[in-house]
């Protein structure tokens, strides 16, 4: 009996598996086989399909109720609407560093973020501080009802305005 | 005729009942003890003896019993928060709230609960820097360290998930804050952001994810590190003494 185990586990000269080796790796390869399909169900199921979040689609209000050279920060929807002599643009508030929403402070004539002390001009362009892009413009374009909308999702060249 | 008090409690370890719990029985003697605690499931992590000299607070501080402590009040009282919070964005804030003010005895688990967390944040690290500088990490104790930094590293995230829940300013910016951290990963950021939030935003997915990381997954792997971490001290000779004494300790000297 002994002698039958040794000659199982000795190798095959001309390299041809014994039925335990043959098993052992049609077991193993089952193992990974459904390793790896379970790593890509968990990936799927962790990733919802369906996302319940807001639109990135905003409707601004009428142009008219933007003064002159101003800066509006909308929090809710983390966008700035800023109307020059050249016409309005938006602007993302969602500052570029990691992600805080920053503010306009009309005493310095600049946008800052709160939380680690970045500073943008309020064309988006980046003053100081630790964020590494300046603000992206976003598509804004005026709706039919005459309503300034804005795309969050589409970032667009700078100095791209709309004129009213 | 007045039996003492220890008398009763041997009649106890007696009983059938008590020996088919128990099963080591009444009995004073180093095998009894011994038996003790081998024969209990969370005792027998533990060794059946220890050198009197690690037992001072000198060597260790008790870092990491107190650290295992303040992990117990946690889990208690984390327990008990559940039994009123509600992860769901509407609620939770105001849940919260609740706690603080309406339930009786709330605030003081609540605060119990925060006060624990961060203790227990700075045990983990004195027990680790106390244990560096000691030299406790050596071998044959390398892999119990590595199992410290696993538990480390679960702490931090326990932390940080728990740091969400009460779905204030200070937690909601917080985890947008370390959520785009996480994307800044090479190649994968954007997904590991994605998995983590269950979304783009730090919204209703987002609150549930944390809370069923912070309240079972997190901790379940905790307890079962733990557990190893407890074991390996009893593997790897015993708490460390100071100079190598073991036969395991002397070979790792070499």
């Amino acid at each position: 009996m002994a002698n039958e185990a040794e000659k199982e586990k000795q190798e095959d000269p001309e390299g041809n598996l014994n039925r335990r080796q043959f098993f052992v790796r049609i077991g193993l390869g089952s193992l990974a086989v459904a390793g790896a399909g379970t790593a890509v169900f968990a990936y799927q199921f962790l990733s919802p399909n369906v996302l319940y979040e807001p639109s990135p689609i905003v409707n601004a209000g009428k142009p008219a109720s933007y003064p002159p050279d101003s800066v509006t920060l909308d929090p809710a929807t983390g966008i700035f609407v800023v109307r020059e002599t050249q016409g309005f643009f938006a602007l993302s508030a969602v500052c570029t560093h990691l992600g805080c929403l920053t503010a306009w402070k009309p005493d310095l004539g600049i946008i800052a973020c709160p939380c680690h002390g970045s500073k943008f001009k309020p064309d988006g362009t980046k003053i100081a501080g630790p964020a590494p892009r300046p603000l992206p413009w976003l598509r804004m374009w005026l709706s039919d009802d005459g309503d300034l909308m804005v795309d969050r999702s589409s970032p667009i060249a700078a100095r791209q305005f709309v004129r009213i | 005729m007045a039996k003492s008090l220890t008398s009763y409690f041997d009649e106890l370890r007696d009983s059938r009942v008590w020996r088919s719990i128990f099963r080591s029985g009444p009995g004073q003697s180093n095998l009894h003890h011994a038996l003790v605690v081998q024969s209990n499931v969370f005792l027998h992590l533990f060794s059946v003896k220890a050198r009197k000299r690690v037992l001072d607070f000198s060597v260790t501080w008790y870092l990491g019993a107190l650290t295992f402590g303040a992990f117990l009040i946690l889990v208690i009282t984390g327990v008990l928060l559940m039994l009123y919070y509600h992860p769901a964005v509407p609620l939770a804030y105001t849940d919260m709230k609740d706690l603080q003010f309406v339930v009786s005895s709330g605030v003081f688990l609540r605060n119990l609960h925060r006060w624990s967390a961060h203790a227990m944040v700075l045990l983990v690290f004195a027990h680790m820097f106390k244990v560096f500088y000691r030299g406790a990490y050596r071998p044959p104790r390398e892999f119990n360290w590595v199992i410290g930094v696993v538990l480390l590293l679960v702490t931090l995230f326990l932390s940080y998930t728990g740091y969400l829940l009460p779905w204030d300013q200070l937690a909601y910016w917080a985890v947008t804050v370390g959520s785009n951290i996480a994307s800044a990963v090479p190649v994968f950021g954007h997904h590991i952001r994605f998995l983590m939030l269950g979304g783009n935003l730090v919204n209703a997915n987002a609150l549930l994810r944390f809370y069923v990381l912070h309240c079972m997954i997190l901790p379940l792997t905790a307890i079962f590190f733990i557990a190893i971490h407890f074991w390996r001290i009893r593997k790897d000779g015993g708490l460390y003494a100071g100079t190598p004494t073991t036969i395991a300790e002397k070979e790792g000297e070499r």
